[in-house]
């Protein structure tokens, strides 16, 4: 091939792969559609990788091959982790990605200095800068996803003005580079301190906020890629960077209205302080608690149950155990569905994945505006590792840390349950009026334990 | 400005509507494997780190380059599969037994 008609076959090879990367999102939009999704993926990908590898200015195949095969290395088994494991998985392939970016940015620098006009280093600035820090914050949130770093929120006086100071410093030695891009030895400032950065904002984040942050994490890659675009001048980057900010960004917005919360709130907020405060004021109230044979009958003379999981169900790997009492209560012609909060979890649709993987069909699982109207035409609301999403003080109470938090309502339910290990309050530290609700019957215990008595309570009951 | 330049900035721009209508759309039921697609299609950065790792202009270009295909890499292997493995697992409920 000539090197015009190769030049051509790349672009045209190029526009194929942006066609199938939009039409990939678009069927993702429906579970129906959605596997066909991520083969037009699979496929744009393959023509954009195959077609980079034609170009006339690659020399040697060597390192790119090496490159390749190590990553490919890497990346099955972060593809075959349980799904358990997945927000952190998610974490660690936003810095992954994050790495690639701010690893090429710098390398195009350097080939490129002195002689960068003004745009290119505006767009390459931002590319290293949101790049590096969404490498070192997507690796802490990924250590306190996987519990390698305390999950509690590190709060220290000063710690917004210290942040804001360092992003500050990054910009403002950017702008330096732009007017002066000659400035070699200033250019590893925009890489170390976004480094620092990226730790120091996620030192005050706690694992509730854990769907927001990560949400806004994958929308900081995202931009970064499209920078590289604009750095490289390839549409292809651009269109596949502004798909993915604009999806970060999109479930960063869901994620914090279903909190209530603004971005810069959740950034900047530090939620676990104005708790401490608020657990402060507890006093010793009578709640009613139930035994597993109890709550086996109430469950299999309703009609309808509504099963609210949360992150405790996760950590207790309750799942498979849930889709047995599921199949027991479904056998006796009682109608079962799911109510999921947005930010049930730690990642946004956790739940959702965690009860796919049992077995639950999706049909079954519906979100809180789905649930919600429902609530008073329901027997038993049986909630299982969930407490700030179901806490009508969000609702009632003005004063409370939680105020005007969209929530399930669960204690519209005839019968409320709730399966938990002790009455310790929940992450956000606020007690839950619901627990002491005439209707809610406290099932204390280990969810996993306790969903697996249930079901046996309702096989035994099935012979008598 | 250089028209090439404003071409770029058409295109952010309009990618940037598409995708807010059309993951706008995606059911929230779908958003953890929605994550993980948006992530394997974003390590598309990996043509960049391609060509930089072949270019062969200076040794650090091509050692960040050989680097930065292995990062992107691993998420375009393991961002589709577990993608797929995700939406494997959702099952819509068998037709109702009469």
């Amino acid at each position: 091939m000539t090197p015009f008609a190769t030049n051509v076959t790349i672009e045209v090879a190029y526009l194929i792969a942006t066609v199938l990367f939009v039409l990939s999102l678009k069927w993702l939009s429906a579970p129906t559609t959605a596997r066909r999704g991520v083969r037009a993926g699979e496929v744009g990908m393959l023509i954009a990788i195959a077609a980079t590898l034609l170009r006339h200015d690659i020399l040697d195949y060597r390192w790119i091959a090496i490159g390749l095969v190590l990553g490919t290395i890497i990346g099955v088994p972060l593809g075959l982790v349980p799904m358990t494991a997945v927000p952190q998985r998610t974490a660690l392939s936003h810095a992954c990605g994050a790495f690639c970016v701010a690893l090429v940015g710098t390398a195009e620098f350097y080939l490129r200095t002195p002689e960068v006009p003004r745009f290119t280093m505006g767009v390459l600035s931002m590319e290293v800068i949101l790049g590096s820090l969404t490498f070192t914050g997507s690796l802490m949130a990924a250590g306190k996803l996987q519990e390698v770093l305390p999950q509690r929120p590190i709060t220290y006086k000063g710690q917004n003005v210290v942040n804001l100071t360092l992003l500050a410093a990054a910009v403002a030695v950017a702008v330096y580079l732009v007017l002066h891009p000659g400035a070699k030895q200033l250019f590893p400032v925009i890489i170390a301190v976004p480094l620092v950065f990226g730790v120091m904002m996620i030192v005050p984040i706690g694992g509730a906020d854990m769907p927001t942050v990560i949400s806004l994490l994958n929308s900081y890659a995202g931009l970064s890629a499209a920078a590289m675009g604009f750095v490289l001048d390839s549409k292809l980057l651009i269109v596949a960077g502004a798909l993915d900010g604009s999806s970060g960004f999109i479930l960063s917005v869901i994620m914090s209205k279903a909190m209530n919360r603004s971005f810069t709130n959740v950034l900047f907020g530090a939620f676990g302080q104005v708790q401490a405060t608020a657990a402060g004021v507890q006093e010793a109230r009578q709640v009613r608690s139930a035994t597993a044979e109890e709550a086996a009958a109430i469950l299999s003379s309703a009609n309808r149950v509504v099963i609210v999981p949360g992150y405790g169900m996760a950590v207790a790997q309750a799942q498979h155990k849930v889709r047995e009492l599921y199949d027991a209560l479904t056998k006796r012609g009682v109608n079962v569905t799911f109510g999921i909060h947005p930010v049930a979890g730690r990642m946004p649709g956790h739940m959702n994945v965690l009860l796919a993987e049992a077995d639950i069909p999706y049909d079954k699982l519906l979100d809180m505006d789905a649930i919600n109207p429902e609530f008073s035409q329901v027997d038993v609301a049986l909630i299982i590792g969930a407490n700030d999403v179901t806490n009508p003080a969000a609702r009632q109470d003005a004063s409370s840390p939680i105020y005007g938090m969209p929530i399930l309502d669960v204690d519209k339910a005839r019968t409320v349950m709730v399966i938990k290990r002790g009455m310790s309050p929940g992450f956000a530290g606020i007690d839950n009026e619901l627990y002491y609700l005439n209707k809610t019957l406290m099932l204390f215990g280990d969810a996993k334990k306790f969903v697996g008595d249930i079901v046996r309570e309702l096989a035994g009951g099935a012979h008598s | 400005m250089p028209s090439d330049l404003l071409t770029s900035l058409y295109v952010v721009m309009l990618a940037g509507f598409v995708g807010f209508e059309v993951i706008r759309r995606v059911s929230p039921l779908l958003h953890t494997p929605l994550m993980s697609l948006t992530n394997a299609l974003d390590a598309i950065a990996v043509v960049g780190a391609i060509v930089l790792a072949g270019e062969q202009k200076s040794t650090l270009s091509t050692v960040l380059g050989t680097l930065a295909i292995a990062a992107a890499m691993s998420n375009v292997v393991g961002g589709f599969l577990i993608t797929d493995r995700m939406l494997k697992m959702f099952k819509a409920s068998k037709p109702k037994k009469s």
